[in-house]
């Protein structure tokens, strides 16, 4: 289940606004790192790289799949975890904290509007929409 | 004869207990698409048809002593190779798609990477390609992945039928493939530096080049990589016996066409693509790799590995579009490597080498023939201008059941009279005196 | 067991080169030179030929065992068809003798066999021609697609960009759409596995190139509308590609030039026997309708009033060169001697066999599996796992506790829309006494899932290694030994 005061998109990326610094996390849900099963490889952009809501930011494959990362905003990134491609499995164990992605400084205000809370996803991964993506 | 074991009373039977009838099999079809019977001819016993091939290679001009090359090579295939890739264990399995059943493919796939790698001085290679020019083609896409650039440079001494070929598959891709004009023979550093720039993804060449002449692309590589551009270079594994690797040059990724290592030319396949390249760039390569990894009691095996760049994970998105790589022949390939060992693939490259110096000096001593690029080293092959067309004292000397080389007319211009003469171990000195003695008589 | 380079002895001789007999040494610069030799393995002759048949006790193949890989029609591969490719008169024909001058004339029994399989497939298929250049099917595929591009372009139909392709195809299609310039869309399958023809009508349009169908299906199944779907394209100006995989099931009984199908790839590996090789060499021919005609890669074999045969390089609309040369030659020759051994009555015999063992494999394995697409099907049927996988016992496990009865197994997983998938191809050339076995083992199998899980999945326990660990080997790359 996802945390409050995260929010997801269709894609199972999550994100969270950190209030004091303006800047938002983002990362991907535990849905999605249980469909992939052992994840082998992760590519994300540098520190600098803009990167805009729903195009694609990184890659990240497992044994039998390879699935494309979609930005839940339009910013740029300041930090990306470089620690996680050398431990994959922190994204199975802790997704939400160790296992982030990206910090990205949002592009303007209210620029994760329109994602879903944790309920509105739970809902989203029960119906039949989910499997398309 | 189809090769059908069941008798007509067991499947009668099995249609029986199934519930259906013969007809029925095909019920799913349309009758208006049923074809009805085929206008072809009526089978042939197994005798029938062995002598009936047997007529037509009869057909075929297999007994001239050759000094055809232009990147297909008749050399010496020890009797061991031959012995090792008819086992039917490997030519009858398909792709490791189930590793527990399939560690003898899978394992030799692993030591052909590791035998190009260690031939061309690379980090790591795949399970193969088709040929060596989709190779050079899927070396120039990966280039352009890599660099995420659309221009590419190829050099007019790379294999023309390379870069004919390049050209078809790109033809629907918006990529700029620039040739470049060479210099008596090698590749003009003064046109690289004057066409490479900030858009340009690869500089391709090939060691030895098409005119046989051997060259150091180490400052080439430097050029490319100062524009941010990689150095691809295509080569000869026979040659690599002896000569500097494109690793030590500088180069990013290696091709090759694999025929040399122990497959016959065979009228143009099946033969052998390789590809080597750097370790940060194995995610952009295309094709099957196989990995080393341990299974559950920590004992080694083999798996097909970084299966999430190909299509049939990712579609549309892949690397590439190959499914399958030449198994057989890069088999065929490790088993020739591996008799010929360290010290016999050097000293096999060196008596080609040898031979080929010698009929070069021999020929340059006839009167009106010299060499069209003088001042270049050439590894077994070389070229030759002539006093009269080559095409026609190619016919000449066909008629006494040589085959003296390929008429460069074909491919460049200006060239009517230069003729690309290559020599391979299996060319005795006794062959190549006859060379120069019916040429000198038929001048 | 050892990788070859690690047997190596320092010194150790395979062969004995022979010596240069010339009085003059090429004396290369050592700038030209590697530093060191390269690292090939040091061994004795016997040394490799043991290492290469101990490898080989590791594989399973045709000739060794029953190999019902879905969709790769693992058939015997006669011998007799592996012999005549090995004589000399075809195998050291060197593939630059037709450029010489008058050289055609030197390669007369190899352009009638290119000549005549070329004539043959068009038959079979029903096309107008075929290209036999393709070196692999995902290679015909993508010469397909260019074919169909140059087409359209011919046209000054610069808009028609977009290819259909359903999502039950092989992964290759949408790869080589991709690559020939095509946006790939997808269509979906319907309820009974087969395309679905309404949402085919919606995705229509000027900009729709063509369309890519496996005929039959990847299911195993006839497209009962193929040819409506056909027209539905011709309608727009699109074309038809036929992904001929599994053209097996037709041979002699049905030609898809007959159902509308534009251009096509056949794989001479599947339905016309050459061996797989591990994994390559194939072959995989393209043929197309007569409008395609021109746009056949050069170049093409014809045939004189005399008789004679030779290569036209004249091919102004041709996509160009797309081998070095005339296609894996030495595949083509067994495919032909395959074809002619069979002949006019052989060729139809194989699709009614391979239709008939798998349709008994369907009906006999109906009571212990899932079949997700029950009805009739061509020559290879696809069974869902579900029933095992809910307990605990995956399409995976089945397969390799099949590895332990001595079978090799089904295609896993594929096609992706049927869950826990095990796709099933026996062949024409499997006898019923095999077929029974395998049955048994599945039904034996499906039950050790009911009774005792853990033991399927603790499978294979009789091959040189166990379940390996592809995580592993994924995340810590290890692809040649340093």
């Amino acid at each position: 289940m996802v945390p409050q005061g995260y929010v997801c998109t269709k894609t199972h990326e999550w994100a969270r606004l950190d209030a004091a610094s303006g800047i938002v996390t983002v990362g991907i849900t535990d849905y999605a790192v249980e469909q992939l099963g052992d994840i082998v490889y992760l590519e994300l952009p540098a520190a600098g790289k803009a990167i805009q809501q729903e195009k694609v930011f990184g890659v990240i494959e497992s044994v039998k799949a390879a699935v494309e990362l979609y930005a839940p905003l339009d910013g740029q990134v300041v930090e990306s975890n470089k620690a996680i491609a050398d431990q994959l499995d922190v994204l199975a164990a802790d997704p939400y904290n160790a296992g982030w992605m990206l910090k990205v400084k949002p592009a303007g205000a209210n620029s994760l509007s329109g994602l879903m809370s944790p309920q509105e996803y739970q809902a989203y991964l029960e119906s039949d929409e989910a499997k398309k993506h | 004869m189809p090769f059908i074991a069941n008798t007509d009373a067991q499947k009668a039977d099995m249609l029986a207990q199934i519930g259906l009838t013969e007809a029925g099999l095909f019920a799913d079809i349309p009758p208006e698409l049923h074809c009805g019977a085929l206008n072809l001819p009526e089978g042939m016993p197994e005798q029938k048809i062995r002598r009936h091939m047997a007529k037509l290679a009869d057909r075929n001009a297999t007994g001239l002593m050759s000094f055809l090359g232009g990147g297909f090579y008749d050399h010496f295939i020890p009797a061991a190779v031959d012995a090792i890739v008819s086992r039917s264990e490997f030519y009858t399995a398909y792709t490791p798609y189930q590793p527990e059943a399939s560690q003898g493919t899978l394992q030799a796939i692993y030591e052909f990477q590791t035998a190009i790698c260690r031939l061309t001085g690379m980090e790591v290679a795949n399970a193969s390609l088709y040929d060596g020019g989709t190779a050079l083609y899927e070396a120039m896409m990966m280039s352009l992945r890599i660099t995420g650039r659309r221009k590419v440079l190829i050099d007019q001494t790379v294999n023309p039928i390379y870069r004919t070929m390049i050209r078809s598959y790109s033809s629907n891709l918006g990529v700029e493939i620039m040739e470049l004009p060479f210099r008596n023979g090698k590749a003009d550093r003064e046109q690289i530096a004057r066409c490479l720039d900030d858009q340009t993804a690869a500089i391709m060449v090939q060691n030895p080049n098409f005119f046989g002449c051997i060259d150091d692309y180490t400052d080439v590589g430097e050029m490319a990589h100062q524009r941010g551009a990689l150095l691809v270079v295509s080569t000869y594994p026979i040659s690599l016996g002896l000569l500097k690797t494109p690793g030590a040059m500088g180069a990013d990724i290696v091709t090759g066409e694999g025929q040399s290592l122990g497959m016959r030319v065979c009228f143009g396949g099946p033969y052998l693509g390789y590809m080597s390249t750097l370790m940060r760039h194995v995610r952009q390569m295309p094709g099957r790799i196989v990995g080393r990894t341990v299974d559950g009691q920590g004992r080694q095996g083999f798996v097909l590995t970084l299966q999430a760049r190909e299509q049939h994970i990712r579609r549309e998105k892949a690397t590439s579009n190959i499914c399958t790589n030449e198994g057989l022949c890069a088999l065929t390939a490790l088993a020739y490597l591996s008799v010929m060992g360290k010290e016999g693939l050097r000293q096999l490259a060196q008596v080609c080498a040898d031979r080929a110096f010698y009929l070069q000096q021999r020929l340059l001593k006839l009167p009106g023939v010299s060499l069209r690029y003088p001042g270049n080293w050439y590894f077994n092959e070389f070229v030759i201008d002539l006093p009269e067309r080559a095409d026609a004292v190619i016919c000449r000397l066909l008629e006494r059941g040589i085959s003296a080389g390929f008429p460069l007319a074909r491919y460049y211009e200006n060239m009517e009279k230069s003729l690309l003469v290559a020599v391979t171990e299996k060319r005795t000195k006794d062959e190549l005196d006859f060379l120069v003695h019916c040429l000198e008589v038929s001048l | 067991m050892k990788v070859i380079f690690e047997k190596s002895v320092p010194g150790r001789r395979g062969l004995d080169v022979v010596d240069s007999e010339v009085p003059v040494q090429a004396d290369f610069p050592a700038a030209l030179l590697r530093d060191q030799p390269a690292g090939m393995p040091e061994l004795s002759e016997l040394d490799v030929v043991r290492h290469f048949t101990e490898l080989s006790q590791r594989n399973v193949g045709v000739d060794g065992a029953f190999y019902p890989l879905g969709s790769c029609t693992m058939k015997y591969n006669p011998k007799a068809a592996e012999q005549v490719a090995h004589y000399p008169g075809f195998s050291y024909l060197h593939p630059l003798l037709p450029q010489l001058p008058k050289g055609e004339t030197l390669v007369q029994g190899a352009l009638e066999v290119l000549y005549e399989t070329e004539r043959l497939l068009s038959e079979i298929c029903g096309m107008a021609a075929f290209t036999l250049q393709p070196l692999a099917g995902a290679h015909g595929e993508l010469t397909g697609a260019m074919i169909m591009a140059a087409y359209h372009r011919d046209r000054g139909s610069k808009h028609k960009k977009r290819m259909l392709i359903p999502d039950s195809a092989h992964g290759t299609n949408p790869a080589s759409a991709a690559i020939a310039g095509f946006a790939v869309q997808t269509i979906p399958s319907d309820h009974d596995g087969y395309l679905d023809v309404d949402a085919l009508g919606k995705a229509l349009g000027d900009d729709v190139a063509g369309l890519m169908l496996t005929c039959p299906n990847t299911l195993g199944l006839f497209e009962p509308r193929v040819a409506e779907v056909c027209r539905m394209l011709h309608q727009v100006d699109g074309l038809v590609y036929c992904d001929g995989a599994n053209l097996n099931a037709l041979l002699g009984v049905c030609r898809p030039g007959d159902i509308g199908f534009d251009v096509m790839h056949v794989n001479l590996h599947k339905t016309f026997a050459t061996p797989h090789g591990g994994g390559g060499p194939g072959a995989g021919p393209v043929g197309v309708a007569e409008k395609l005609v021109p746009f056949l890669p050069v170049s093409v074999v014809r045939k004189r009033q005399d008789g004679s045969f030779y290569l036209d390089y004249d091919c102004p609309k041709s996509i160009g060169y797309i081998a070095p040369f005339y296609g894996n030659f030495g595949v083509i020759l067994r495919a032909y001697a395959y074809i002619r051994m069979l002949g006019r009555d052989g060729l139809p015999r194989v699709a009614q066999n391979a239709v008939l063992n798998a349709n008994y494999v369907r009906e006999k394995l109906r009571p212990f599996y899932d079949l997700p697409y029950g009805q009739l099907c061509k020559h290879e049927v696809v069974l869902s796992a579900s029933r095992q996988a809910a307990v605990g016992v995956r399409a995976l496990d089945i397969a390799k506790a099949l590895i332990d009865r001595g079978m090799h197994p089904p295609t896993m997983y594929f096609p992706m829309i049927v869950p826990e998938a095990l796709m099933i191809e026996p062949t024409e050339t499997e006898s019923r006494e095999t077929l029974d076995a395998f049955i048994g083992y599945m039904k034996e199998i499906a039950e050790l899932a009911k009774t005792d899980p853990e033991a399927v999945r603790r499978c294979p326990t009789s091959t040189p290694v166990g379940r390996l660990d592809e995580t592993r080997a994924a995340r810590q790359p290890d692809l040649a030994m340093r």
